[in-house]
């Protein structure tokens, strides 16, 4: 069977719901290669629909246990739900231990919930390179919300940007001082700011060193919640759910322009590795020749970065002459 | 591309035994081999690890078992072949009486290390275990739509 027939089988088959089907298209997405960019054009059109949340905060902060118990609450309101959660990959084996099923163990049986653990596979932002292609299988099968844990993540890893409509900060009592609520970063991408464990003693401290950091935001900021839980006891889970759904985009319009600025992103990016491969691979004798003079300090490296964009040398390249065969072929498909 | 990516590891416990020291190890030891571990709290049931193996694609599975908790694997073998996830590469580890092994050899378990199993070994033995269970559904995605 060809590739695209094979990848057309499975996109029909996680989209009709087969869990299998959804489980072998993340792992196909993980892999990369020529099916992931084909399964990837054919699920575009079922996605957009699910609700995307995403749960971010400092390791310890409780985001498994509050995305355990978050939910919970999701099921009883009888909404399903898909969970992709990224816990980091060690940088010296590449192994990892996924741990964040250890909060999760009251769903294991429930057949309203998928539990996907994710290694970020050495990728920095708070995500795996591939996480945005897993929360769309989830959104093409068909599930209510889908829900993705960052790994314990510091200031800078905001990538949950780009895949979550709504992004929840989790944070505890005592990591930092008020000053760290000031600093550029994660907090300013929070749709939603939790201080979990809320029952520990410095919880109302932190509430109001967020709330002073909200009242420096811009107008359009300072209308975010702050919220306690404890997620150990699910107390504040209620209206943490509640908030998130008075706040969950119900103008199609505004989920499309999201959408479309990481469509955006995504083709750019795309493009950069392609210039970059071909760029990286020349070995003819003016890009040689171009070196020497880079290293002689008669002309820089970006005025020499600009000279070879040269897209001749990208028509030559094998792999983006691969790519636009099989995404024409995809276009096909989809026609 | 598919060769070289992580292989896929379930490290868990059925049943009621808590014993879980052994498990975190081997889980350590398979993590600086390269893979990557779905590690669960133990008491889990076998319903749970099928739909768990089912979720996380894993190419293997290593049940610790260190009170009697073995004899119930060839029920979880089954119920692995009935949920058509029997390309998966099982293992049993912790104390299994020397006359039970067969027992779960028969039933499907490729392994079962006990006392004194060497590092090597358990990652020598879970790398080809994946790689087996890779080839034997390499061409699943494939399958018809059913």
């Amino acid at each position: 069977m060809g590739i695209d027939t094979a990848v057309s089988s499975l996109a029909a088959r996680l989209h009709g719901g087969e869990r299998r089907a959804i489980a072998r298209a993340i792992t196909l997405m993980e892999d990369g290669g020529p099916a992931a960019i084909a399964l990837q054009a054919a699920i575009q059109p079922w996605t957009g629909r699910a609700l995307t949340i995403g749960f971010t905060g400092p390791p310890g902060a409780g985001k498994s246990t509050l995305v355990d118990a978050f939910v919970a609450e999701l099921r009883k309101a009888g909404r399903t739900v898909a969970v992709a959660a990224v816990d980091p990959s060690s940088p010296l084996s590449g192994g990892a231990v996924l741990g964040d099923r250890i909060r999760m163990g009251r769903h294991t049986e429930d057949e309203g919930v998928f539990i996907r653990s994710v290694a970020a596979r050495g990728h920095l932002g708070g995500l795996s390179e591939t996480t945005h292609h897993i929360v769309d299988v989830f959104d093409a099968a068909g599930w209510d919300v889908v829900v993705i844990e960052t790994v314990g993540a510091g200031q800078s890893e905001v990538e949950i940007v780009d895949v979550a409509d709504i992004r929840i900060v989790v944070n505890a009592p005592g990591l930092g001082d008020d000053v760290q609520a000031i600093k550029a970063g994660i907090l300013e991408i929070a749709s939603i700011l939790v201080v979990n464990k809320a029952d520990l003693p410095l919880a109302s401290r932190t509430v109001r060193q967020l709330r002073a950091m909200l009242s420096l935001r811009p107008q359009e900021q300072q209308a975010v919640p702050v919220l306690e839980t404890v997620a150990s006891s699910g107390q504040g889970v209620a209206a943490l759910l509640a908030a998130v759904d008075a706040i969950a985009p119900d103008d199609p319009a505004q989920h499309s322009e999201r959408r479309r600025a990481r469509l955006r992103r995504l083709v750019a990016e795309a493009a950069a590795a392609i210039v970059k491969r071909s760029v990286a691979e020349r070995q003819d004798d003016a890009f040689e020749a171009m070196l020497d003079r880079v290293a002689a300090g008669e002309t820089s490296i970006v005025c020499a970065a600009a000279l070879s964009l040269d897209a001749s040398h990208l028509d030559r390249d094998p792999e983006a002459a691969r790519m636009t065969d099989r995404s024409d072929a995809a276009t096909d498909h989809a026609a | 591309m598919s060769t070289s990516r992580p292989i896929r590891v379930l490290v868990t416990k059925i049943g009621l035994d808590g014993h879980d020291r052994g498990s975190r190890i081997v889980a350590a030891y398979l993590r600086d081999a390269g893979m990557e571990v779905i590690y669960t709290p133990p008491w889990q049931t076998i319903a749970g690890v099928v739909k768990l193996a089912l979720e996380e694609d894993v190419e293997v599975i290593g049940i610790s078992s260190l009170a009697t908790d073995h004899l119930i694997v060839p029920k979880m073998m089954a119920a692995l072949r009935e949920a058509r996830l029997d390309h998966v590469g099982v293992i049993v580890g912790g104390i299994v009486p020397e006359e039970e092994k067969p027992a779960l050899i028969a039933a499907g378990v490729s392994q079962v290390f006990g006392p004194g199993a060497g590092r090597e070994d358990i990652v020598d033995c879970v790398a080809s275990l994946g790689l087996q269970a890779r080839e034997r559904r390499a061409d699943e995605f494939s399958e018809a739509s059913r």
